[in-house]
This record gives C-alpha cells, sequence and structure tokens, in this order.
C-alpha cells in the first residue's frame, strides 16, 4: 500500500441546521488522482474549504502525513503542503502575472519579510516563477496586468499558482470551468504531467465525465454531504447511486 | 545607479519624471532659489509631508489599511525631540535620544493597537486608532506640566542649526544655521523616503500589495497575513515618528495643533488621495501642491480680490477669507477628475 498523504476522519460541518459535509472518512494516498463528483450542492467545494482550512469544522479532524492539522491556520497549512486552486478566479488583479506567481515562489523560499532588497533584485524568485509560466504557456503574458487578462487565461493562472506552490496534496476545484475548447486541454495535459509525479496526490472536482474517465484513478461521490460511493472509476460510475444521483441528474442538463 | 536609488520604480510617464525632477531640484536648492524665511519654511514642510505622506501611503495605498492615528505618532517623534531637548538641554544627543525614542514608542504603540485590532475587520482598525489618537490628545493637552498643554513647547537646538550662527556667503545667499538645519530636514527626508520606496518594491511590499488585493488568497498562497500587517503599521508609525522629530527640529516647537490635530491628519489624507494612492510619487506631488495651496492660495486670492475690485460679487468670491472654500472645491474636482490621483493620471496618459 502506498503512503497515505492525507486523511479526513468523520469530517463534518453544519451551517445552522444544514449539515453541509456529513461524517465524511477517506485517505487520499501518494500517486493517485482522486475526481470527487456530486451533484450541485453536494458539499464538494465545502470539503475542500474544511481540508485546506478555510472553514473549521464541527466535528472530525484532518491530518497531512500523519499529523493532525484541524486547528492549523490556511497559512501553515498551506507551509505544510496542501495546495488549492480555487473555482471563482481568485488572484491578485492589480498585478502583474509573474508578480502574481512571483508571490507565491517567494512565500515559498520564505522571502516575505524582506524588506530593504528590491523584489526584482531576487533572481531565483523570478527564474522559477518564469519556469511555470513557461510550462503554462504563459510566458508572453508576463507584464500584462491580471485584470485584463482573458477568463481563460485567468483560469490557466490559477493553476500555474498551485503548480507554483509544488505542495504534497494538489486540490483543483473545477479547473476547466469557463475554458474554451482549445485552452481546456493544456490545463488537462499539465494535471495528466503531475500525477506521474508519484509522491504527490491530486484531488479533483470536476462536473466533465471524459475528463474523469481519462484522469481518475479513483472516484468518490459525495452526495446530500455524505460519501456516497468510493473506488474506481468504471465501479463507481456503473453504481446504482451514481447513475441515479450523478449521471441521472447529467442527463436531465442536456 | 539611478534605478538602483529609486529600487526600479521609474516614474514611467515622461511628464511625471520633469515634475519630479523640477521639484527635486527646487527642493534641493531652495536656499539659494528662493530667498527669504517664508519660502525655506515652506519648503522644510513640503519636505517633512512628503515623508509623512509617504509613510502614510505604504499603510493606506500599499496596504489597504485605514488608519487615523497617524498624526499621532507623527506626534509622538516631535513631542520626543522637544521633551529630550528640554530635559537633557541643549545638545545633539538630545535631538538624538528624542528621535531614537520617539520611534521606537510609535513603533510600540503601532504594535499593540495592530495587536489589538488587526486581527479583526479592517475596520475596527480605523475605529480604534481613532479613538486612541483621540484620546493622546486629550492626554496632550491636560497634562500640561509635561507637554505644555495647548501652548506647546518651546526648546533649544543646538546652535549651529539656529538663525543665530553664521558661515558666510554663496551666491549672494547668507549661509546661517537656518539653512544647515534646512539641509538636515532635506537631506533626512530624502533617505527615508527612498529608504520607503525601497521597501514598498521589496518581495516584503509585494506581499502588502497582494494583500491589499486579495488577503484570501494570499493566505491560502501561505503568508501570515496579520503578521505583515503589523509590520508594516510598526514601519509605518516610526517613519511618521521621524518626520515628527525633523518637524520639531526645524520649528523648535511642538504643540498640539503643528502635530496632533486631526486636521493635519485629513491634510495627510487628502494629499495621498490627490496625488495618487499606492505609489509613493503621489505623495511627493500631493505635498507639494498641498502645501503651496495651504500657504500661498490666500496671497494669491488676496491679489485676485484687488485687481477684480470694480466687479460686483467676484471680489468676494475670491476674498482671501475663503481659501478654504476654494481648496474643498480644487479637492472634489482633482477627485471627480483624477479618481486614481495625480500619477494615476498621468501614467495612464503614457
Amino acid at each position: 500500500m502506498t503512503q497515505t498523504l492525507l486523511e479526513t476522519e468523520g469530517l463534518s460541518v453544519r451551517f445552522g441546521g444544514h449539515l453541509a459535509v456529513n461524517d465524511v472518512s477517506c485517505q487520499f494516498h501518494a500517486g493517485e488522482l482522486t475526481a470527487i463528483v456530486g451533484p450541485n450542492g453536494a458539499g464538494k467545494t465545502t470539503y475542500f474549504n474544511l481540508i485546506s482550512g478555510q472553514i473549521r469544522p464541527t466535528a472530525g479532524s484532518v491530518r497531512l502525513l500523519g499529523e493532525d492539522v484541524t486547528r492549523v491556520s490556511v497559512a501553515d497549512r498551506c507551509q505544510r503542503g496542501l495546495g488549492r486552486a480555487f473555482q471563482l478566479t481568485n488572484l491578485f488583479p492589480q498585478l502583474t502575472v509573474l508578480e502574481n506567481v512571483a508571490l507565491v515562489m517567494q512565500a515559498r523560499q520564505r522571502k516575505g519579510f524582506s524588506l530593504f532588497s528590491m523584489a526584482s533584485a531576487h533572481v531565483e524568485v523570478t527564474r522559477a516563477a518564469m519556469a511555470v509560466l513557461e510550462r503554462v504557456r504563459m510566458d508572453t503574458l508576463r507584464d500584462q496586468k491580471v485584470s485584463e487578462l482573458s477568463h481563460g487565461n485567468q483560469r490557466k493562472l490559477e493553476v500555474a499558482m498551485l503548480i507554483a506552490l509544488d505542495p504534497l496534496v494538489y486540490m483543483f476545484d473545477e479547473p476547466t470551468a469557463g475554458m474554451s475548447m482549445d485552452e481546456a486541454p493544456v490545463v488537462l495535459d499539465l494535471i495528466s504531467e503531475l500525477k506521474h509525479d508519484s509522491d504527490r496526490t491530486i484531488l479533483l472536482v470536476e462536473h466533465k465525465m471524459d475528463v474523469i474517465r481519462t484522469l481518475a484513478d479513483r472516484i468518490i461521490v459525495l452526495h446530500n454531504g455524505e460519501l456516497a460511493a468510493d473506488g474506481p472509476p468504471a465501479e463507481v460510475m456503473a453504481s446504482d447511486i451514481v447513475q441515479e444521483a450523478y449521471m441521472g441528474k447529467e442527463l436531465e442538463h442536456v | 545607479m539611478l534605478t538602483r536609488l529609486i529600487s526600479g520604480d521609474t516614474p514611467r510617464s515622461p511628464v511625471l519624471a520633469a515634475l519630479l525632477g523640477a521639484i527635486l531640484v527646487a527642493l534641493m536648492f531652495a536656499p539659494f532659489l528662493f530667498p527669504g524665511v517664508r519660502a525655506l519654511d515652506t519648503a522644510a514642510t513640503i519636505c517633512i509631508f512628503i515623508l509623512l505622506v509617504a509613510s502614510y501611503d505604504l499603510l493606506l495605498g500599499y496596504t489597504g489599511i485605514v488608519s487615523f492615528a497617524h498624526t499621532m505618532f507623527f506626534g509622538m517623534g516631535a513631542y520626543g525631540v522637544a521633551l529630550a531637548s528640554i530635559h537633557m538641554g541643549r545638545s545633539y544627543e538630545a535631538l538624538i535620544t528624542g528621535t531614537v525614542l520617539g520611534a521606537a514608542a510609535a513603533a510600540l504603540f503601532a504594535l499593540v493597537i495592530a495587536l489589538f485590532s488587526l486581527r479583526v475587520r479592517a475596520i475596527f482598525f480605523a475605529m480604534i486608532t481613532l479613538a486612541v489618537a483621540s484620546a493622546m490628545a486629550v492626554l496632550v493637552s491636560q497634562l500640561f506640566q509635561i507637554t505644555g498643554g495647548e501652548d506647546g513647547l518651546t526648546y533649544r537646538i543646538p546652535r549651529e542649526l539656529t538663525p543665530a550662527f553664521r558661515l558666510g556667503e554663496i551666491f549672494d545667499t547668507r549661509i546661517n544655521g537656518r539653512i544647515l538645519n534646512y539641509y538636515l530636514v532635506f537631506f533626512s527626508c530624502l533617505m527615508l523616503f527612498l529608504l520607503l520606496l525601497r521597501v514598498v518594491n521589496s518581495p516584503f511590499g509585494r506581499v502588502l500589495q497582494a494583500i491589499r488585493e486579495n488577503e484570501f488568497r494570499a493566505q491560502a498562497i501561505g503568508y501570515k497575513v496579520v503578521l505583515y500587517r503589523t509590520t508594516a503599521t510598526c514601519l509605518s508609525a516610526a517613519m511618521a515618528a521621524l518626520a515628527g522629530s525633523l518637524y520639531a527640529i526645524w520649528l523648535r516647537y511642538v504643540g498640539p495643533d503643528t502635530t496632533l490635530s486631526f486636521e493635519i491628519m485629513l491634510d495627510v489624507l487628502l494629499m495621498v488621495v490627490i496625488g495618487g494612492m499606492g505609489t509613493l510619487y503621489g505623495a511627493v506631488l500631493g505635498s507639494v501642491i498641498f502645501v503651496l495651496a495651504h500657504n500661498y492660495l490666500q496671497n494669491l486670492m488676496g491679489a485676485g480680490a484687488e485687481m477684480f475690485q470694480n466687479i460686483p460679487i467676484l471680489p468676494d468670491l475670491i476674498n482671501p477669507d475663503r481659501w478654504l472654500l476654494w481648496l474643498g472645491v480644487l479637492f472634489v474636482l482633482s477627485v471627480y477628475f483624477f479618481p486614481t490621483g495625480i500619477v494615476g493620471r498621468l501614467r495612464a496618459n503614457r
């Protein structure tokens, strides 16, 4: 059995009378890409928020590398290796593309408290940031203000920021949402490249079934905040609960 | 070399570069270019306000923190020098001790306020600074045995920095201690301004801007936002205190009206907004325009009123007593036409 990087145990959160996430226990292993599926409002993003620390759970715990991080701040979780990209683009709009990625790099290199040196003098930060931008093919946009980028490029930068973090646990929240047909494959290729890095684990919230079929090693299904199914893609997709709760819905949309 | 001095933060607009160059030259040679006590006083005030406004912009423009206690920190530096000069006698040691203690006290105060309020919502910080600054102003006017109350304090500074000290003449200008004092103010402000420029262009400055833009994401990529905000607050407070110390050395007087009043706080706020938030060059333009208007608008209007004395209504409108009204109109117009400040406007025209 490969190493368990991330584990949630009995994780629950209650908003007023509504149990948004209900007793979800799950383990995520190194070298594995887990797709998290479920209808809208099933608690997928809330589950992500609990793992990355934006929301504190009402019950249960989150463990990273066996260590309990349930009470640890968002910033600390990130430094320990929990990296997250957001569903709604969440960048620094008045800064340039390069500055956005460089911010991640200087956080990793612990240079945030360097007060009296010029930011541009930190060549290794700039170089590392440029390398990431080349990977997502955005190096030519380095000096563009983020607020002036197209939606697709903003989504790509969102992914680039996560890659720049180089975390143990990658959390993608619908990374290709709103992307055009020729932009989405770039991002999906990047994600499948990350898959080959065998000491990381990837969590992916995604609606597109073809994407899940090609990328996922495992699928978990959230339904009304509960863990409804967990297993290899073929098995989970064939299960009644998915046919009914998820695929059924998907078909209705079409 | 020059780009290193300004930390790579080039003006990015030929007009702005020309303006900044002209201001630098004018201030550098002010004693020779603009003779007279009042002109030199204006020039020194401009230097000090550039530093004060720039330090405020570090908070407001770069980090997105609204503080109303900035003149309190300014006052701490000023009173530090005044009290040290009174208790230690006329000496350079007194000036240095007062300056260092003033800046340290300001940073410490800022630290306490920040730790109490920056954890919660930003609006609390604004409210708490307002409360603390008001309390401090009342305290200073009540403790008149120590602070001189509303009358303020006068004290003596080393002779070399006073008009009584004469050195000789250059270009028909008498070099006296007052001019030496001016250059002490000018070069201190220039160096501290360049230091601030370095800070905002450092990795730290970049994090501050990230926090202003998107605090949530700054946290999510691993920055402890509270620590950064607190550091920025302390640094800004210490810089304001240093500006206050220089003001005290220049005026040889401190009082609530010159350093602590809420009016100065509003002036500083206006200077940041008029010049342009989030760029230290805005502090330069804002301070120059505002201080000049403050000192000369009345004269200008007086002259105008005389010129038009035969025309009805007009002389009344530009009566020197209405200068504050016109300053207000200028402010409204500038915010309306340049919402991003003068610097933002100039850079957009590139």
